[in-house]
């Protein structure tokens, strides 16, 4: 190629769109309905499965009485162990990413029962309303055996997990002598914390829809997951397909937090009715089902806290014991926050497991760390009091300027800053110290706060970048969206990183076809994603320099990829800006039909091996009791936050927003309530199961601080899914006690508790 | 081992009977379409496997979280309560009807605007409610809104910014970061 192109006029397109507050790429699919969901794609000739449930907790099947719904007209098969099709027989076949340690429930596998509400038939008919009656003839006999599903009895059966999940950490070693120091402290405090299970409860119910391409045992396979990779390695080991023959595809989430890591049951199943009567198939669990998913585990937490006269934390004991299943070691971390949050110098963190008769707990918005701070973060209020320190001031004095638990600096910590901006952006200093003094006629006011923290990380990820001779960039990435921001937020990178308006942009997730991408969970896509997003995109715009270095008298020549930068939709020098190839022109004359790269990257651990990397947040919350029914009204939140940078205020603003309402939501009301009579949640509808609604919801101001981190990532940024989250609860239960002068240590914070 | 029996009752000597499916026709988004249903088919089960309108959610199918909402002659309803025959003769609209990616109904672009929404998946619900609020005309203040819009559930927790897009399309009012209400300058 050797022509001459004319230098493009100067147009501010204003291609720097990292930072800035863009609306949503995919908001008009959204708003329109146009966005399609798991359970949306309605391929021809589809067949309906519907779930049958087991009503015990444990025991076995002794009876399927297939044959009464079979002889209706339009049922086509009930599936149960009876007639399942052998499939892959170790256990290593079904274990998924995210699978804990132990063995993973296989859907349809045996007689064996479990957990309450596990599956134990597929029935599968020609129309919805058909598979869901016959399913509700379908007799099922049972051998119950005695269950137990109460944590409460197994105090004396905790045990230390082994290895756990991937990522899991288990707690420091003992540091000092938190013993002698806890029995010679000036001020101590020492008190159980607990809340029961609680459950994910995206709106949008678990589905898969598989369509039978009728090539082979080619599927297409519209799931809802958080990890469309991890669906798929899933799905072959199991049922011996290649990676062409299962096509997991996710383009839409209707959330998932967490609920979505693993692939669930009914995946399995619809990929096993399709597979065996060679049809599409659908399968969609009930809200009640929903319940049978995985949940944050019911966890018992003991805190014991010591400070000498000034305040300042002599002693940390935190031992928290939660429930797991009988089959599977589910852990998080739950404890190991306590040791990193505040200076101290004598601490034990214990954490423990007990198996229950249910099904296996799930990672769920902020897994341990809503957990751990809420027991934390209340002790430590409550310490504030016994050392007469106002609860700011008291974590200030104990602020963290390393991370004692891995002996490591911050990559960076603006903690302190969120602290400030939070405290003078509510109006802390207006707080009358003295529990159950601020009132407003018969309401009962009350300020409380708490902090957050939260783990940096990147995974490994890759990303392709396409730019077409019309000037579209197509970028992709197997990554998912379920309502984060990713689609959004990787447009912006990619449109920055090579100077095309965002109009040109179109990012591609949620398909195994896509370059691997690890499941969106952990806070970590942003960075994991938006690395390799960015550096495929650096990689195709390094191809059109050299395209560029190739016409007749190229006013970029000899330049180096850092000497040139991709702004309003030309290349052009650093130094002389006048000396620009516009990229439209520069296809144009080029010839080529598209210029491609792609890039994985993963964590600098050469980099990161000295840093403890975290975000971090300061939650300020008023309260208004009502002093007859003790009905509780969150008046005002202030949530700072400060998690590296923000790549899009308006999105991070809305995940922090969410997060508040999640807060509110543990604090008052969610509990999954087992009835250990029949070893089920008796609240298993959303009916029950209370979320916060509009009219619970009030002023709620969140402040994004400033912090710049060099280390985490090559773009800054720290992930803000979970953290504005995490020390909610406590916040809230604070203020509760600031307000009525009493303490409730086991949430939800509900009006019986207040009278 | 101490093992119960745990038994349903037996079934009658043949099963109850399937009634057949009958033809049932349904006004919606402006045009009349003739389907085969079972007659306990609810209305948005017809909606969304019967006529492609997955814009209409599916969230509990109790009537519990309000993501099914549609306008029926004007007022909103959980389609997932409502049998899809009783609504033969009603003018019924989806989101779909609402508006077009072309021609946004006012709610739909404050809905954008204001970051309303983060799944998306109650969205539609929210958006059909809102419009039916709108309608009943009774919801002036943000306290009436709240109250009003609670039968539609938001697990991603976007009540804040419903609120701003909701307010500013019946009152052109914004709420801003820090949690008051400003009016939006005409």
């Amino acid at each position: 190629m050797k022509q001459t192109i004319a230098a493009p006029p100067v147009i501010r397109l204003g291609t720097d769109y990292i930072g800035k507050p863009v609306s949503r790429v995919e908001g008009l699919a959204k708003v329109t309905g146009a966005a399609k969901y798991a359970a949306e794609f309605n391929v021809p000739d589809l067949l309906y499965g519907y779930v049958v449930s087991s009503p015990i907790a444990k025991g076995k099947i002794t009876r399927i009485h297939a044959d009464e719904v079979l002889a209706l007209s339009g049922v086509l098969q009930v599936f149960s162990h009876e007639n399942v099709p052998s499939l892959a027989w170790f256990d290593r076949s079904y274990k998924d990413d995210l699978a804990p340690g132990g063995s993973p429930f296989r859907p349809l596998h045996d007689a064996e029962i479990l957990f309450s509400q596990q599956p134990v038939a597929l029935v599968v008919a020609e129309t919805f309303e058909l598979a869901r009656y016959a399913a509700s003839l379908l007799r099922v006999e049972y051998a119950a055996e005695a269950h137990e599903t109460d944590i409460e009895k197994k105090r004396d059966d905790g045990y230390e997990p082994g290895r756990g999940k991937s990522g899991f950490m288990p707690p420091p070693k003992p540091r000092g002598n938190p013993n002698e120091a806890y029995k010679n402290a000036a001020h101590q405090h020492e008190a159980e914390y607990i809340h029961l299970a609680q459950h994910n409860n995206p709106l949008e119910n678990f589905a898969t829809t598989v369509e039978w391409l009728g090539e082979g045992k080619k599927l297409n396979i519209f799931d809802k997951t958080q990890g469309a990779m991890n669906v798929q390695q899933y799905l072959t080991k199991i049922f011996g397909l290649s990676k062409e023959e299962a096509r997991v595809i996710s383009k839409f989430t209707g959330g998932a937090f967490g609920a979505g890591l693993r692939p669930q049951y009914q995946v399995f199943l619809a990929v096993l009715a399709a597979l065996a009567l060679e049809r599409s198939v659908r399968v969609s669990l009930t809200r009640q089902q929903m319940f049978s998913l995985g949940h944050r585990p019911h966890t018992l937490q003991y805190l014991k806290l010591g400070a000498n006269e000034n305040g300042g934390l002599e002693a940390v004991h935190h031992a928290a014991l939660a429930e797991t299943s009988q089959f599977e070691d589910f852990t998080e971390v739950v404890v190991n926050w306590s040791g990193l949050l505040y200076q101290c110098e004598n601490v034990k963190l214990d954490y423990q497991l007990t198996k229950i008769d249910a099904n296996s707990p799930i990672d769920m918005r902020a897994p341990g760390a809503a957990t751990g701070s809420f027991a934390l973060e209340s002790a430590m209020d409550e310490l504030a009091y016994k050392a007469g320190v106002d609860p700011l001031d008291f974590r200030l004095l104990n602020y963290a300027e390393r991370d004692q638990n891995m002996n490591k600096e911050f990559s960076s910590k603006k903690l302190r800053e969120c602290y400030h901006q939070g405290a003078a952006r509510f109006g802390w200093e207006k707080r009358n110290p003295t529990p159950r003094s601020m009132r407003d006629g018969n309401w009962l006011i009350g300020y409380g706060m708490a902090t957050g923290c939260w783990d940096a990380t990147q995974q490994k990820a890759a990303a392709k970048a396409s730019l077409t001779a019309d000037g579209h960039l197509m970028v992709s990435s197997a990554s998912n969206d379920i309502g984060t921001g990713t689609y959004t937020i990787m447009t912006q990178i990619a449109a920055q990183t090579l100077g095309l308006p965002l109009e040109a942009v179109t990012f591609r997730l949620g398909d195994t076809e896509l370059p691997e991408a690890p499941v969106q969970g952990g806070s970590w896509t942003a960075a994991s994603v938006g690395t390799a997003v960015q550096a495929a995109c650096q990689a195709l715009g390094k191809k059109l320099l050299k395209l560029a270095q190739q016409l007749a008298d190229s006013p970029l020549q000899g330049a180096a990829f850092e000497d040139v930068q991709f702004v309003d939709g030309v290349i052009r020098l650093n130094e002389d800006i006048s000396r620009r190839v516009g990229i439209a022109e520069l296809l144009d004359a080029s010839g080529e039909e598209k210029v491609e790269a792609e890039a994985t990257t993963g964590p600098n651990m050469l980099k990161q091996q000295p840093y403890s990397m975290h975000s971090h947040n300061a939650v300020f919350v008023e309260v208004r009791v009502d002093e007859d029914l003790g009905t509780v009204h969150v008046a005002r939140v202030v949530n700072a936050v400060a998690a590296g940078r923000i790549l899009n205020p308006k999105t991070a603003r809305s995940q922090v927003l969410g997060s508040v309402v999640w807060g509110i939501g543990m604090a008052l009301m969610e509990e999954s309530i087992m009835d250990h009579g029949f070893g089920r949640y008796i609240n298993h509808s959303l009916a029950e199961y209370h979320i916060p609604v509009m009219a619970d919801i009030h002023t709620i101001d969140v402040v994004l601080v400033e912090e710049e981190d060099d280390i985490v990532n090559p773009l800054g940024v720290k992930g803000i899914g979970e953290i504005g989250f995490v020390g909610v609860a406590a916040a809230v239960a604070n203020a509760v006690f600031h307000a009525t002068g009493k303490r409730v240590r086991d949430l939800p914070v509900s009006l019986d508790k207040l009278l | 081992m101490n093992t119960t029996p745990v038994l349903q009752k037996p079934l009658d000597s043949s099963p109850a009977a399937i009634v057949p499916a009958q033809a049932v026709t349904l006004h919606v988004n402006g045009e009349d379409h003739t389907l085969q249903l079972a007659p306990w088919t609810s209305l948005l089960d017809a909606l969304r496997e019967y006529l492609d309108l997955t814009g209409t959610k599916k969230g509990c199918d109790h009537g519990q979280c309000g993501a099914c909402t549609v306008l029926v002659n004007g007022k909103r309803i959980n389609s997932c309560l409502a049998l899809a025959t009783v609504y033969q003769g009603s003018d019924i609209q989806t989101i779909e009807g609402l508006g077009t990616e072309e021609e946004l109904n006012p709610l739909q672009q404050a809905f954008i605007d204001h970051d309303a929404f983060q799944c998306g998946y109650c969205t539609p619900g929210q958006i059909c409610s809102a419009q039916g609020l709108i309608n009943e005309g009774r919801a002036k203040t943000v306290d009436e809104v709240r109250e009003l819009m609670s039968g539609n559930l938001c697990r991603c927790g976007a009540y804040t910014n419903i609120l701003s897009a909701v307010m500013e399309v019946i009152d052109r009012q914004a709420v801003v970061n820090n949690g008051t209400l400003t009016t939006i300058p005409a």
